[in-house]
């Protein structure tokens, strides 16, 4: 399990790794997605950009309503921010599966999203809460939106030379997590490798008992993390239990599911419909 | 003072282990050391062409490439140890290196050498290989089938072997009985994935002749015999180390290519040449476990009598007979058809089958997880179909413990035994009955409990030599002991096993100071290295403490022996008037009077005053031979609630009472079995090795092939009883494998049983989610269950 020999930089500043940064070129902060496919040869860069120590890209800072995370913040200190906590519980409930004590440790949130794997947890997460994402480069900065985002496994809108930065999230709904608006994450685990077989995230918020606003999303299901349109009909209704298993159904109802060793795709789809019927229940009990 | 024998003392291994210690083989590093890295074959099966080194070897850091052509007539190919009499046995020639074919993913075709590891890996890529491919055959069954693909030119059919064990009459058994299932079961192939992978270090002095070869290693000796077999050197001029080793579960039994390789690099070279495996090369190139394809039949009265038992096996060896490979499926599991019960008529088929894919060999358990999951499995198809309680079977079928020593059909010889005993102990921690109520209450509340109860016996304590001989395996099945004592009265004990995770150091000096009232501190147990230690035959098949313990034992009585003569000359009295009392001999009737054994440690040492006739020095060799195997029972039970809608499976509880005789180290007893059962669990719900259709593995890395974690697994409740064996000095059974051979069939049989509601009556393992699933959604459908599904 040796890699090929690449030229290795430890970046100072962005600057400095954006600079550092060309078409064969991979970036590594915590490294649990990267190292795997450097010592496979998978990936054979001919530099590695260490981006892991810089200060400018880690962090969790509130910015208008919402929060502003850097891409090299651990997933531990996502556990152990009391902002997220508080806007948006449900980052802090999917982080949780993610690896284990030492991977939350190392891996950063921002790694995984550019790394893309098609079962991650993360991304459906970005999905419902319509997330931003900044991507730098030496010539400049974008945004793209987490829904724009996942183009296909390990698969982004992001350019060879572009360095994801940030992670914006906007202004969570009202009361966000205690009442009026609730999040939640169902997911079945692949055993070996621990991620999602099916996952799914949904929101909901809720006012004077009716909802107003319903997104899920799905990891592991397809090929890349995606969005279930037909959440949008439990908006206007209560939720009935009746009617969040029809959405549960007709989400997944023609997805070209993933089908190998672990699942096949009849399973996997049936999986998805089950996630996503939890999911919307537990959000709606806690929006309620 | 207070025996030691039985006390759960710490394990004197672990401060090593757990504060990063202790060295293993990788850890060696000479002078001048060298690289190695083997290039693997990326086909399941093709015709080797041109292997072309040109590029390789011009490599920066490169030393010296080695193919099949280089070392064919230098070294003699990789030997079959375990020749299995009468079974018209056919082992094909096994290159160290691929000659003209490849014949799984991971056979050898070229070895690397270079000034590091970095720069013998990356060489490997400028090796150009021409294979011309050829049909691959992974499933045993189907490799026996008419146009299936043949591996070897001497092997028609791919039928290594035909071996048949039968005792009684099946045939009018089968006939007679008014009750008869049938069931088609698949013994998923596993990986053994020892924490630390296959690794060895060669070093070869030019001047002496001299190879001292560190290795992972099971069982040093036979890889000194295995090795000079291999390398043509002489065996006297071999020294095999094994320095820790980080478990092996059977992997690091046999003699493997890689080994001999290093070895003969560094005696053409001059130079010590080391080569670890990693990860995903020890799950291709490392022996794989199980890989059955069994037809069974069990028959019986109506009330629960079996009368009869009949099997046809295909199990698979993978490319080339393994070390042990041949005696796996047949001495170690046809031999155990009986279990623990008095089943009358007996007749199993097992064909030895080559397939395009890795040797399989001896995993923990070996052939033995094997024939009790059959066994327990057609129990609870007989029980169902006969509408009795699976336990009552079972107590109706088990050898009365007034029986022992029991003669099976199949014409062993069973040590000892009180099966009902661990099956009443096991029930009454259990409270049955309590839970067939909670489970009917459940059932009608629409969640589907359910509970597995094993009743087991196994072969194991691997001996008497004179067996091993007259059932093919090439070698003895004794053990030694050297217990030598110092001047100052400390005591070592050099073995000929091999522990690897078992804690013998810790138990073994249990052993020695309770033999000579000394502080166990005092005693220190010596493993691994052919140069200090007496010709052994190594730790696997639960022997060591059976066997190398009891050599143990009358190493340590002959000591005390000449000890005695010295104290009786000292003490001016006849040895008959002598007794041992709190760690001395003295006169009877006077204990104040009396030689210490440090005393008599060093007397016997400086020999200033020794009666006539008696050596110098204090110490003793001892081979031990048993009489018979061991055999060690138990009963577990498992309870399980299956989720229906997806299919997963949560253990409620887990039961495991095992009798294993009297217990040297109660915690480390404790600790084989919570190991053990945790390794079943991971059987019987997610380890599986998939090959895809072109023999590729899929399951080649731990990202795919699913361990058991601990956040994964339950907490095992633990019980024994004990019932002695009369075979040995110390009375012990084996204990390292009962977990994994008693807890498959035992998971199992509860999903089944809590999905028998549904009409689910039988899943092929691993119970993963998908695979409970789809039995269900099958069983709806009409089907009775999910044999191969997904």
């Amino acid at each position: 399990m040796i890699p090929t020999s690449f030229d290795y930089v430890r970046a100072k500043s962005l600057k400095d790794a954006l600079k550092a940064m060309g078409k064969s070129t991979k970036v590594i902060a915590g490294g649990h997605s990267l190292l795997p496919l450097l010592r496979f040869r998978l990936a054979q860069p001919e530099t590695l950009v260490d981006i892991g120590q810089l200060r400018e890209l880690k962090g969790i800072k509130r910015a208008g309503g919402g929060v502003k995370i850097g891409a090299a913040t651990t997933y531990r200190e996502l556990l152990e921010s009391t902002e997220l906590k508080a806007l948006y519980p449900l980052i802090g409930e999917v982080t949780e599966h993610i690896g284990d004590l030492q991977v939350r440790n190392a891996g950063t949130i921002g790694g995984g999203l550019a790394h893309a794997d098609p079962a991650a947890d993360m991304p459906p997460v970005m999905l419902v809460l319509d997330a931003t994402f900044v991507l730098q480069s030496k010539g400049g900065k974008r945004s793209v939106a987490a829904r724009k985002f996942f183009k296909g496994p390990f698969t982004t809108a992001m350019k060879p030379t572009e360095l994801l930065t940030e992670i914006q999230l906007p202004a969570p709904a009202k009361g966000a997590g205690t009442g009026g608006a609730g999040g939640a994450y169902a997911s079945f685990e692949q055993a070996a490798s621990g991620y999602a077989l099916v996952g799914a995230a949904a929101l909901i918020t809720v006012a004077k008992g009716m909802i107003t606003r319903a997104d899920l999303a799905f990891t592991g299901l397809a090929d890349t993390p995606f969005l279930a349109p037909a959440a949008a009909k439990l908006v206007g209704t209560q939720g009935q239990a009746e009617l969040i298993a029809e959405v549960a159904a007709a989400s997944v109802a023609g997805v070209e599911a993933n089908d190998d060793i672990h699942a096949s795709a009849a399973y996997r789809t049936h999986l998805g419909m089950v996630a996503a019927r939890r999911a919307l229940a537990q959000a709606l009990s806690r929006a309620g | 003072m207070a025996t030691l024998f039985g006390s759960g003392i710490k394990r004197r291994e672990d401060p090593r282990l757990i504060t990063g210690r202790a060295t293993y083989t990788d850890d060696v590093k000479l002078p001048g050391l060298l690289h190695a890295a083997v290039l693997r074959s990326t086909y399941a099966h093709a015709k080797l062409g041109k292997v072309d080194v040109t590029k390789a070897k011009k490599a920066p850091g490169v030393v010296a490439v080695f193919t099949g052509a280089d070392v064919k007539d230098k070294l003699n190919t990789v030997p079959c140890a375990w020749n299995v009499p009468n079974c018209d046995l056919k082992v094909p020639p096994h290159p160290l290196l691929a000659i003209d074919r490849v014949r799984y993913v991971g056979d050898g075709v070229a070895l690397v050498v270079a000034e590091s590891r970095a720069a013998a890996r990356d060489a490997l890529d400028l090796i150009d290989v021409d294979y011309d491919a050829l049909d691959v055959v992974v499933d045993p069954e189907k490799a026996t089938q008419q146009g299936a693909p043949e591996l070897h030119p001497e092997v028609p059919g791919n039928v290594a072997f035909t071996w048949k064990v039968a005792g009684g009459d099946a045939a009018k058994a089968f006939a007679e009985a008014p009750v008869t299932v049938e069931q088609r079961i698949v013994q998923n192939r596993l990986l053994p994935t020892a924490m630390e992978p296959r690794a060895a270090c060669a070093s070869y002095n030019p001047g002496t002749g001299q190879l001292t070869l560190w290795i992972t290693s099971q069982n040093p000796h036979i890889h000194r015999f295995l090795l000079s077999v291999m390398t043509k050197l002489p065996e006297h001029r071999i020294r095999v180390i094994a320095p820790e080793v980080g478990g092996g579960f059977g992997s690091k039994i046999p003699g493997y290519a890689d080994e001999a390789l290093v070895s003969f690099a560094s005696m053409q070279l001059g130079r010590p040449v080391k080569w670890t495996e990693d990860r995903s090369e020890n799950y291709k190139a490392t022996i794989h476990g199980r890989d059955h394809v069994e037809y069974v039949a069990m028959c019986g009265t109506k009330d629960g009598q079996i009368t009869g038992l009949r099997t046809k096996v295909y199990a698979g060896l993978g490319g080339y007979a393994s070390t042990a490979a041949p005696g796996i499926p047949t001495i170690l599991h046809g031999l155990m058809y009986s279990g623990p019960y008095t089943i009358p008529n007996i007749e199993g088929t097992i064909y030895g089958v080559y397939t395009t894919t890795t040797p399989v060999d001896a995993y923990r358990g070996a052939g033995r997880p094997e024939a009790t999951f059959l066994l327990e499995r057609m129990i609870d198809l007989y029980a169902r179909k006969i509408g009795m309680d699976p336990v009552d079977v079972r107590r109706k079928n088990l050898i009365p413990k007034d029986k022992f020593p029991y003669t099976v059909a199949t014409g062993i010889t069973y040590d000892s035994g009180n099966y009902q005993g661990a099956l009443d102990k096991a029930l009454q921690m259990f409270d049955y009955k309590k839970f067939r109520a909670e489970q009917a209450k459940a059932r009608k509340a629409g969640r589907y409990l359910g509970v597995g109860v094993t009743t087991y016996c196994e072969i194991c304590g691997l001996g008497p030599s004179q067996v091993a001989g007259a059932v093919g395996f090439g070698g003895g099945l004794y053990d030694s002991a050297i217990v030598r004592v110092y001047p100052t009265g400390v005591v070592r004990a050099y073995i000929g096993g091999k522990p690897h995770g078992q804690g013998e150091e810790t138990t073994f000096a249990q052993i020695v100071a309770d033999e000579f009232g000394i502080p166990v501190e005092n005693v220190e147990v010596v493993a691994g290295d052919t140069e200090a230690t007496p010709q052994g035959w190594g730790t696997y098949g639960s022997r060591t403490t059976a066997v190398c313990g009891s050599a143990v034992k009358v190493a340590a009585q002959r000591v005390k022996d000449k000890a005695k003569k010295i104290a009786a000359h000292l003490l001016e009295a006849s040895e008959a008037d002598l007794e041992w009392q709190d760690g001395k001999f003295a006169v009877k009737g006077s204990p104040d009077k009396g030689k210490t054994f440090g005393e008599l440690a060093l007397m016997a040492n400086v020999a200033w005053n020794l009666p006539p006739g008696v050596e110098p020095g204090l110490e003793a060799t001892a081979f031990f031979d048993p009489s018979n195997f061991v055999y060690p029972f138990g009963t577990h039970i498992c309870t399980v609630d299956v989720d229906p809608e997806t299919g997963e499976v949560k253990i409620l509880r887990y039961i495991a009472v095992d009798d294993c005789g009297p217990q040297i180290n109660p915690m480390i007893v404790d600790g084989q079995v919570h190991g053990g059962v945790i390794q079943g669990l991971g059987e019987a719900l997610q380890e599986m090795v998939v090959y895809d259709e072109d023999g590729q593995l899929l399951t080649g890395t731990m990202m795919d092939y699913a361990v058991p974690k601990a956040s994964q697994m339950p907490k095992v409740e633990t019980a024994h009883t004990v019932t002695p064996s009369p075979v040995n000095p110390l009375g012990v059974k084996g204990v390292g494998e009962t977990g994994t051979i008693a807890s498959v069939p035992t998971l199992v049989n509860a999903v089944c049983d809590a999905l028998a509601p549904l009409g689910v009556s039988h899943i092929d393992k691993p119970l993963t989610p998908a695979r409970v699933w789809a039995a269900i959604q099958q069983a709806r459908a009409g089907g009775g269950g999910g044999g191969g599904a997904k």
